[in-house]
């Protein structure tokens, strides 16, 4: 799951990490409000309008904009941005609408630095990175030049070491700014390690950190996202869920229990498993198809979340035909088949329907389909029933 | 022989009685694996399914029963906890079916298990069988042949596919492993195929990855390094959007990484032969071993 900048910097600073004044604007007369505040509460003649979208390169694709004239100049870069479909390299070339601003005070920066906490996979540790290169997508410094990034593993039992700290902070050489801003940088970063591990975070990033003119530490971003399988334990949580940033269609089958993902194409799929899931995905563009979406109705499903998982793929219109594949193991083939008859029964059957059971009660969801009357192209093999819905989607 | 479970093996089943443990608990039991206890703290001195005891700790079913591999059928909440237990109670093998463990849980969990010399598979993962001699886990057993072929999988279903299309052709397997699609769990793929490597019995290896991580690569340097036979791949989610998350926690392209192409092009260079389609993956083996 993932939050908004401004919901992110709350957090951090709870947990001591010094973030820049500023306040949200859902409106233009509160970005004007905000900006008169920070102008009266701050010694910064600017302020920062800041579009909140959960994508990443916002100060690319005009997201981000410093007011130089005022709380006026404020208001009229809020006009323009409210409501604007902002495009980044994240966003997909559609953009995400613009429906919250962060009003920022501005600050006087010396340096940009990079700070960012994520899971190495390989290690089995969460990993602080660190580099000289701050604003910059880290990825690609990643891959140009890896050398520019510090890299500590934090033992789980221990957390940041003060001494890890430390070492990263010489190795982006604060020292030259005194012994001050090494402290403060030791203190953030373990303020940051201590948020990564309370807030059960799978990626914290702080894209810029940036050293003042005055020697100061400050987080001028902050991107949080969140381990959905710890939810259990964080109930605030869904007060920081932004429905607006999320695909409809994706949430409405997270509530059932399914797991969906939309894609371009044109073959709905219904799937249990992930791994089948995206294997039908990938045989389907094999044979010269295209998926409309992954959709796994998982192990376990019921009658009534197979029927809801088809009736999702019923629902759109670019569906041309409809391609079930399943392999069952717990999940018995009978279950999938009633959730099938019962969800056409409630929205008809418009698009060629292809389905391949095996496993579990193959026979008895055969005879099921069979005696439904709906017209159903059946296949014994994945390969089969892939061309079978390639070649209906293309009739 | 096989691998990790066989007809020896003793299992205590933790969470056994709960619906998910006691379903697939019997169901292993009708597989003929030797379930010799289960664990619930709270339901101590019952039975499970007439003769089976249930005790309050993994440590009180392990002195009373001489149980060496447990099954963990805990909540997500509580299941990193569980497999501690376990491996604190010295039990050889843990498989965690679990799914939905959080990360950070798991990351102290393995941290737990350094200098133990217990083996953790999963979690998130359909579990482990030897055809004909042991099933530890939720994956269909009829669909399975006993046989010399060994398969590896980050996938439940497309595993019993791959199994399918295996028996369907008549060539058995000697042991099949899901570690799971979480981004960090137990035994990987390395240490897997170096099981196989190392069991007579096994000819040849079906592999199955998907994107997310680097799992695959490390595979395909360790393979090209130590293999001795025949190793079969697919990888799923050469289709998958990067940025999005593929059903699995770890099933994930981040930052242009864990491509399926990168994954395919390491292990193809190793001398993996790669199944074209995942319907082709039982075929790929029987070229690979020239029957």
């Amino acid at each position: 799951m993932k939050i908004h900048e401004y919901q992110g910097k709350v957090i951090l600073s709870r947990y001591g990490v010094p973030i820049p004044k500023g306040y949200l604007a859902m409106t233009v007369g509160e970005a004007e409000t905000a900006a008169e505040r920070l102008l009266a509460e701050t010694d910064s003649p600017v302020v920062v309008v800041k579009a909140q979208i959960h994508a990443g390169g916002r100060g690319k694709g005009g997201g981000v904009k410093v007011a130089r004239g005022g709380s006026k100049d404020a208001r009229e870069i809020a006009e323009k941005m409210l409501g604007m479909q902002l495009v980044t390299h994240q966003t997909g070339p559609e953009g995400q609408k613009v429906r919250r601003l962060y009003i920022e005070q501005g600050l006087d920066i010396e340096r940009e630095l990079y700070l960012g906490m994520v899971v190495d996979r390989d290690k089995r540790r969460v990993a602080m990175m660190a580099s000289t290169e701050g604003g910059m997508d880290i990825e690609k410094v990643a891959a140009d030049t890896p050398e520019k990034i510090l890299t500590v593993h934090l033992d789980p039992l221990i957390g940041l070491a003060p001494f890890q700290a430390r070492q990263l902070a010489y190795g982006l050489g604060l020292a030259k700014h005194g012994k001050e801003t090494v402290g403060e940088f030791t203190r953030l970063a373990l303020a940051l390690s201590k948020a990564f591990r309370r807030e059960d975070c799978s990626l914290c990033e702080i894209n810029p950190l940036v050293v003042t003119k005055r020697g100061r530490v400050i987080a001028l971003d902050a991107k949080l996202n969140y381990d959905d399988n710890a939810d259990f334990r964080h109930c605030e949580w869904e007060g920081l869920r932004d429905i607006d940033e999320e695909d409809p269609v994706e949430l409405e089958a997270k509530r059932a229990g399914l797991s969906y993902v939309s894609l371009d194409g044109n073959i709905g799929c219904l799937v249990n498993g992930a791994g089948l899931a995206m294997a039908t995905m990938d045989i389907i563009q094999h044979y010269g198809g295209s998926p409309a979406n992954f959709l796994d109705v998982g192990g376990s499903a019921t009658e009534d979340a197979v029927a809801k998982a088809f009736e999702m793929i019923l629902s759109s219109h670019k569906v041309k035909a409809i391609f079930v594949n399943i392999f069952g193991g717990i999940m018995k083939c009978d279950v999938i088949a009633s959730g099938v008859i019962s969800a056409t029964k409630k929205t008809g059957l418009k698009v060629p329907l292809v389905v391949r059971l095996e496993g579990t009660n193959v026979e008895l969801g055969r005879k099921l389909l069979a005696d439904s009357g709906l017209a159903i192209e059946s296949a014994t093999s994945m390969k089969e029933g892939a061309q079978k819905a390639v070649a209906a989607a293309s009739r | 022989m096989a691998i990790l479970v066989n007809k020896e093996t003793r299992v205590v089943v933790q969470g056994i009685t709960g619906a998910a443990g006691s379903f697939h608990a019997k169901q292993c039991r009708n597989y003929g694996t030797r379930i010799v206890a289960g664990v619930n703290p709270g339901r101590g001195g019952e039975m499970w399914d007439d003769d089976v005891p249930v005790f309050h700790t993994v440590r009180m079913a392990v002195m009373e029963t001489g149980a060496d591999c447990s099954m963990i059928f805990v909540p997500p909440s509580a299941a990193a906890d569980a497999i501690m237990e376990a491996v604190d109670a010295g039990v050889k093998l843990v498989v965690c079916i679990t799914e939905g463990i959080p990360t950070a849980d798991m990351i102290k969990a393995r941290r737990f298990m350094e200098g133990r010399p217990s083996k953790l598979i999963g979690p998130n993962c359909p579990g482990v069988i030897s055809p004909g001699e042991a099933k530890v886990g939720i994956m269909p057993g009829h669909v399975h042949m006993p046989g010399s072929i060994g398969v590896v999988s980050r996938s439940g279903t497309l595993t019993y596919e791959a199994v399918g299309q295996l028996t369907a052709l008549g060539i058995g397997q000697s042991t099949g492993v899901g570690i799971g699609g979480d981004p960090v769990g137990g035994m990987d793929f390395v240490d897997v195929l170096a099981e196989f490597n190392a069991d007579p019995k096994t000819e040849g290896v079906v592999m199955i990855g998907e994107i997310g991580g680097n799992a695959e690569e490390r595979a395909a340097a360790w393979i090209k390094a130590h293999m001795k036979k025949p190793v079969v791949a697919f990888i799923a989610g050469a289709t998958a959007p990067p940025g999005k998350r593929m059903g699995h926690a770890g099933a994930i392209i981040a930052g242009g990484k864990g491509t399926a192409r990168e994954k395919i092009a390491a292990l193809e260079a190793a001398g993996v032969r790669i199944a074209p389609t995942p319907g082709d993956m039982g075929e790929t083996m029987r070229a690979a071993l020239g029957r």
